[in-house]
């Protein structure tokens, strides 16, 4: 009761009017968002991690939820997709050869096939379309390689190859430079060919063997590495005569693929389920072994971006592996797709193209869950943060069994599930036998080490 | 063949410690294609390399310096039997086993005189020069060629290496890397393949060309064109940083300018003021021996503001006629007279000096002063002299109040004022100073006589509320002793509080007195329904209703409390039900979401009642205790008993074990342990146990980057979202790693665009040498680890 008394001075009292500006919450026109003022103290916003943590497990279930990967199927072959190639300069034209020696070119936005031409007798073995995207090359079981116009023939015009090389032997591959014109083919030996010319300007040779596939580095244009059938990948150099070197595996790689933004990292397909991504400049070891198929790996083919790359297998599946790990992120199947023989990833890094046995040709998105087409600002905030709340809470166990979790068809399940247990017991059994031997008679070999047979200078 | 197998052996010796040398060791071990290639002939074998060489010389050396012993050995020459080796010729070696040696034959050719001169010649030419090595074996030279060129190649691959790894580390890469600068392409590429056809279109062309206007490649005129070049992107870049700094520091220099001139102190501008005018001063005088027109000009502008601040009425208070006027206004009516007077003057003046900006008047001397204008607060104190002033009077009783708190400080602050009301100009004139600040005292005191009397009555006031406090407390002396008692027994019942908490809540019980006048009885819940109120804070008025509500709850518990207290009265130990039901009661007024009006009483109460009635038996504190009781005990270790009944003694019904053996057989089983987390908190159970519910959703085990639980706990516990963060600082967490453009080809990596900047970035940090193809490459010792 005392002196609460309020002070008032006549004269010069001070009125403050609540005046607030119309630019902090008025938006400047009826498409932008309402402005609401936040109050950021972190006590009017509690359980922070919960929250999150709830978001992060909403987010992950709704990717599951959204992760329909499978766009289209492209059919028109007579016989099975032997190779494919990607158009240097248009994004929507696909290249296919088949095994009985069709080329097929087609338009991937209108899922359609726009051209077809016998070029070969038997198998096209090789395809590649040249860097300035007029024309493209291809190889065949009948010994020539045959360079074709990209355009079709206009009306009444015959379909016919721009040029054709009668080899001795057959070829079974094919790369372009990435720059310059020439190629490079393999069959017996590796080929180094001039456009202009009808003979190769330079014929590698290491023993006697046949090769599968030869890849130009896209990086180091002039470096080439090659898979042949003694089970070793040889390394070329365009400008030197004789192979630089050549690692032994124990079992025959088939494909092999560089990486476009790492230099000197390639990845090897192998027969035996697994896929080596290699140093160049260390080919005693591995730098990753990637595990996952359960039959031979055919194909594979990096992301433009080179963080990561996807892979064909004899076990009717696709995979996709980050480059850095060993193990995949994803899996790809359909119950009529049959073994995978070629692959392809798009050049804007959004699409993923299979050719298969059973003369179809797939197109998959590369991340299952994604929204295709234009997203609004907002999507693409919504979509940063969700994957940035998946990101930090992918060791929490909820989050990762949900985000993990495939389905697979029985056969590859089962199949893999042996797989485990074998490898479970042979490592169990070299525990034993280490156990039970002299200290230091049986060493421990890394699964990296393991694979290598030796490295040949 | 002795020789023949040594080398063999050496080279075989030597061979894995070459690979050693040249190579890190490898587990498999490196095979080098000429396995074969051992087989091979003598004459492949004998050269290598240069140290074989040199190892093959050494061993000849051996060899020749060992025949020289041995030649003394060697038998003569018989001929007993059939030589396995004879000669045609019949030159038979000295030893039988041995063959005959070039040089024995040559030997004896300087002795014979028959040789030609020139023979000799050739001869000893033979002897001092080296013969030529034969070539390597194919496969030996391709492996050699082989091993340059990988080696060629990698140096040349590890140049990636930084870039690399940058790209791997990079927080956000956006593809494809070689963006094409945004923004619209000039035209001429636009329209490069357009032909003119129209015959119009051909006349249109025609005449360009006639007045050499570009036609269609470059659409600039040569001039434009040249001009386009001159502010290249870069120099536009260059051009465009700079503008924005000077935006920047403009920008900056407003604020500050806006700043200082927002800022009240007078003081502050007044010194700002000052140095402002004592450089302009100095500056004067230097332009005045550097520039005579510009000072002269810059004198003619001091005078002019001189002139204005003349005119603006704004200084003219403190002439010392004013002032004096204005002292002697307290004491003579006359003077006051003059002085308003003088003030009607002055309005006039002022409004005539208004509307036309007299220069004569500007012209006056500073020292006279302007007689008509008058400091301010001459107005206050003849108005305060006038006590039938209802107006005044009450600002003047205001003011004690705040002269009161501040005896000593009252001078100061006044001189402070008038300081303030001065000019700002004027700091020199201490004398009038003094004055106004006898005066200024003065007329406080006077001011302060005269406000006597309200001080005194605020005293009253304040003994009256004290004295009324004081009846109220003593009308209520039993309940205000008890609610103690209570209150203590309360702090008994919260075993494990602590002295600090019992203070807290004793604080509320003793402030309240002085507070209210409300009755003792509720206390320590009294407080908190008021606070309660004001948090809920909807729309009543905290302030007005509170002693209304304070009031309320006696009249209604009266009857119902009485009795209970008649009864504790008697028994000492306090039934800890019944204080925290009553409690459990009270706490149920402030969630009540209005104050009931007292009409309203009776049939509130009846809801009351009823709600009472309903929730008779749900007693929610005493129910929290016991858990918590209950989960304090289950953590405690247990007593087991293991005495035996009849062990060691008689047993049977109505015996007891003794108490020895009780003693001797109790057993703790576990260590006490670690005390509770809620021990000092009487509100909360903390669960110590693992839940397993929970449990699903933690994470087990150390995630593999993470080197300790708490640098991934941070990880966590830092949130991202757009609730916790601002605007910008989401979108630089969630920042996607990958970017890529809708529909763009990403090539790949190119050496041209990126070895460039790599050269002009590092060209000091690495050493490179000229390579034998195709340009420069850099040379590395060693090769950096994978990054994997």
């Amino acid at each position: 009761a005392n002196s609460s008394r309020p002070f008032l001075s006549s004269h010069q009292m001070k009125v403050k009017v609540l005046s607030r500006n119309p630019d902090d919450y008025v938006r400047e026109t009826k498409l932008d968002i309402q402005r609401v003022p936040r109050n950021y103290d972190p006590a009017l916003h509690p359980f922070e991690v919960p929250r999150e943590y709830t978001r992060a497990l909403n987010a992950t279930k709704l990717e599951r939820v959204f992760a329909k990967p499978f766009l289209a199927s492209l059919d028109g072959h007579r016989d099975g997709v032997n190779c494919m190639a990607k158009h240097t300069k248009s994004l929507s034209t696909l290249l296919s050869g088949s095994c009985d020696g069709e080329v097929k070119v087609w338009n991937l936005t209108k899922r359609e096939c726009v051209r077809t031409l016998q070029a070969h007798e038997g198998f096209v073995r090789g395809m590649v379309v040249r860097f300035c995207g007029n024309s493209f090359f291809t190889v065949g079981d009948d010994k020539t390689i045959k360079q074709w116009k990209m355009e079709a023939p206009g009306y009444g015009e015959e379909e016919e190859p721009l040029n054709t090389i009668l080899g001795k032997t057959v070829f079974t591959g094919l790369d372009h430079h990435q720059k310059e014109g020439v190629f490079a083919t393999c069959g017996q030996q590796v080929d180094i060919w001039d456009e202009q010319r009808s003979s190769p300007i330079r014929s590698f040779t290491w023993g006697v063997d046949s090769f599968s596939s030869v890849r130009f580095n896209p990086v180091e244009t002039e470096l080439l590495a090659s898979c042949a059938s003694d089970r070793s990948i040889v390394l070329y150099d365009m400008r030197e005569s004789t192979p630089l070197k050549k690692v032994i595996m124990n079992l025959r790689s088939n494909t092999i693929c560089w990486n476009p933004m790492e230099a000197y990292y390639f990845t090897c397909s192998n027969e035996d389920y697994n896929l080596y991504t290699y140093d160049m400049r260390h080919l005693d070891r591995p730098v990753i072994v990637h595990m996952d198929h359960v039959s031979a790996v055919l194909d594979i083919d990096y992301s433009p971006t080179g963080k990561e790359f996807v892979s064909a297998s004899f076990d009717k599946t696709i995979r996709i592996f980050p480059r850095d790990s060993g193990h995949s992120r994803e899996v790809y199947h359909t119950k009529r797709m049959q073994h995978v023989i070629c692959i392809k990833w798009s050049a804007d890094n959004k699409y993923i193209l299979s050719g298969s046995d059973e003369m179809n040709i797939r197109m998959w998105k590369a991340n299952a869950a994604e929204k295709l087409g234009v997203l609004s600002p907002r999507e693409r905030e919504a979509v940063n943060y969700n994957q940035k709340l998946k990101e930090k809470f992918q060791h929490h166990p909820q989050i990762r069994r949900i985000s993990r979790h495939r389905h697979l068809p029985k056969a590859i399940y089962s199949q893999a599930k042996e797989l485990r247990v074998m490898k479970e017991a042979r490592r169990r059994k070299e525990i034993n036998v280490r156990k039970h031997s002299k200290p230091g008679t049986v060493p421990v070999v890394s699964e990296k080490e393991k694979h290598i047979v030796t490295v040949v200078k | 063949m002795a020789k023949i197998s040594k080398k063999r052996e050496s080279k075989k010796s030597r061979k894995p410690s070459k690979v050693t040398n040249k190579t890190t060791p490898v587990k498999p071990e490196v095979s080098y294609d000429d396995d074969d290639a051992e087989v091979v002939s003598e004459g492949d074998e004998n050269i290598t390399s240069e140290e074989e060489e040199d190892e093959r010389k050494h061993q000849k050396l051996l060899e020749a310096i060992s025949a020289l012993g041995g030649k003394k050995k060697k038998k003569l020459a018989e001929r007993s039997e059939a030589a396995v080796q004879m000669s045609e010729f019949t030159v038979n070696a000295e030893g039988e086993g041995d063959k005959i040696d070039l040089s024995d034959l040559i030997g004896t050719l300087n002795k014979t005189p028959a040789v030609p001169k020139k023979t000799k010649k050739q001869l000893q030419n033979l002897q001092t020069k080296n013969t030529i090595e034969s070539p390597l074996s194919k496969q030996e030279s391709e492996r050699i060629q082989r091993d340059v060129a990988f080696q060629k190649s990698a140096a040349e691959v590890s140049r990636w290496t930084s870039i690399i790894k940058q790209n791997q580390r990079a927080e956000q890469l956006v593809f494809p890397l070689k963006q094409e600068p945004s923004g619209r392409r000039p035209v001429e590429k636009v329209v490069c393949g357009w032909k003119a056809q129209t015959p119009l279109e051909q006349e249109i062309f025609s005449l360009l060309s006639v007045n050499k206007q570009p036609i269609n490649d470059p659409v600039l005129t040569p001039k434009e064109e040249a001009s386009m070049r001159a502010m290249s992107l870069e120099d536009a870049r260059i051009r465009r940083a700079e503008l924005q700094k000077a935006r920047a520091l403009q920008s900056y220099y407003e604020a500050k300018a806006t700043r200082e001139r927002r800022i009240k102190s007078k003081k502050y501008h007044k010194v700002q003021n000052k140095a402002k005018r004592k450089e302009f001063l100095k500056q004067f005088d230097e332009m005045v021996k550097s520039n005579p027109a510009a000072a002269l000009e810059e004198l003619n502008k001091m005078e002019l503001s001189r002139m204005q601040e003349r005119m603006s009425l704004k200084h003219q208070n403190s002439s010392k006629w004013a002032k004096s006027k204005a002292v002697m206004a307290k004491y003579d009516g006359e003077a006051r007279k003059a002085i308003q007077q003088q003030l009607e003057i002055n309005k006039d003046l002022t409004e005539k000096l208004a509307a036309s900006l007299n220069k004569e008047e500007g012209e006056e001397d500073e020292d006279v002063g302007d007689p008509e204008v008058l400091p301010d607060f001459v107005n206050d104190a003849e108005t305060g002299s006038d006590p039938a002033n209802p107006w005044m009077r009450g600002k003047l009783s205001a003011e004690p109040a705040e002269k009161e708190a501040s005896d000593c400080e009252a001078p100061s602050v006044a001189m402070g004022n008038t300081e303030e009301e001065e000019d700002e100009q004027e700091v020199e004139e201490t004398e009038e100073e003094a004055l106004l600040r006898e005066f200024d005292s003065r007329r406080k005191l006077r001011q302060s006589q005269e406000s006597d009397k309200d001080p005194e009555m605020c005293v009253t006031d304040e003994e009256e509320a004290e004295e009324e406090h004081e009846a109220t407390a003593t009308d209520h002396p039993d309940t205000s002793d008890k609610e103690e008692e209570e209150l203590s027994e309360f702090k008994s019942l919260l075993q494990g509080i602590t002295d600090s908490q019992a203070s807290r809540a004793e604080m509320p019980a003793d402030a309240e007195p002085t507070q209210t006048s409300a009755p003792l009885e509720e206390g320590l819940v009294r407080i908190r329904t008021l606070e309660d109120i004001e948090l809920l804070g909807q729309e009543e008025a905290p302030t007005d209703e509170a002693p209304a509500e304070t009031q309320e709850p006696p009249s209604t518990q009266a009857p119902s409390s009485a009795p209970e207290k008649a009864k504790r009265k008697r028994k000492r130990a306090i039934d800890v039900k019944d204080v925290l039901t009553k409690e459990a009661k009270v706490i149920r007024v402030p969630l009540d979401p209005t104050v009931e009006d007292a009409e309203e009483l009776d049939e509130k109460d009846g809801q009351r009642g009823l709600i009472k009635e309903a929730f008779a038996a749900d007693d929610v504190i005493s129910d929290f205790l016991k858990d918590k009781r209950k989960q304090e005990d289950a953590g405690k270790p247990k007593v087991v008993d293991l005495t035996l009944p009849g062990w060691g003694e008689w047993g049977g019904i109505g015996l007891k074990p003794s108490r020895k053996k009780r003693k001797k057989f109790r057993v703790k089983v576990a260590p006490p342990p670690p005390p509770r987390k809620d021990q000092n908190l009487p509100c909360v159970i903390i669960s110590e146990s693992r839940n397993s519910s929970a449990c699903a959703h933690q994470v087990s085990s150390l995630p593999f980057p993470f080197k300790n639980p708490s640098q991934f706990e941070s990880t966590i516990r830092t949130p991202s979202g757009r609730t916790w963060n601002t605007e910008r600082t989401v979108k630089k967490i969630t920042k996607p790693k990958v970017v890529t453009r809708l529909g763009a080809i990403i090539e790949p990596i190119a050496r041209e665009d990126v070895m460039k900047d790599l050269m002009k970035n590092q060209k000091q940090a690495l050493y490179y040498t000229a390579g034998g193809r195709g340009g420069s490459h850099l040379r590395f010792i060693q090769y950096p680890a994978a990054p994997f």
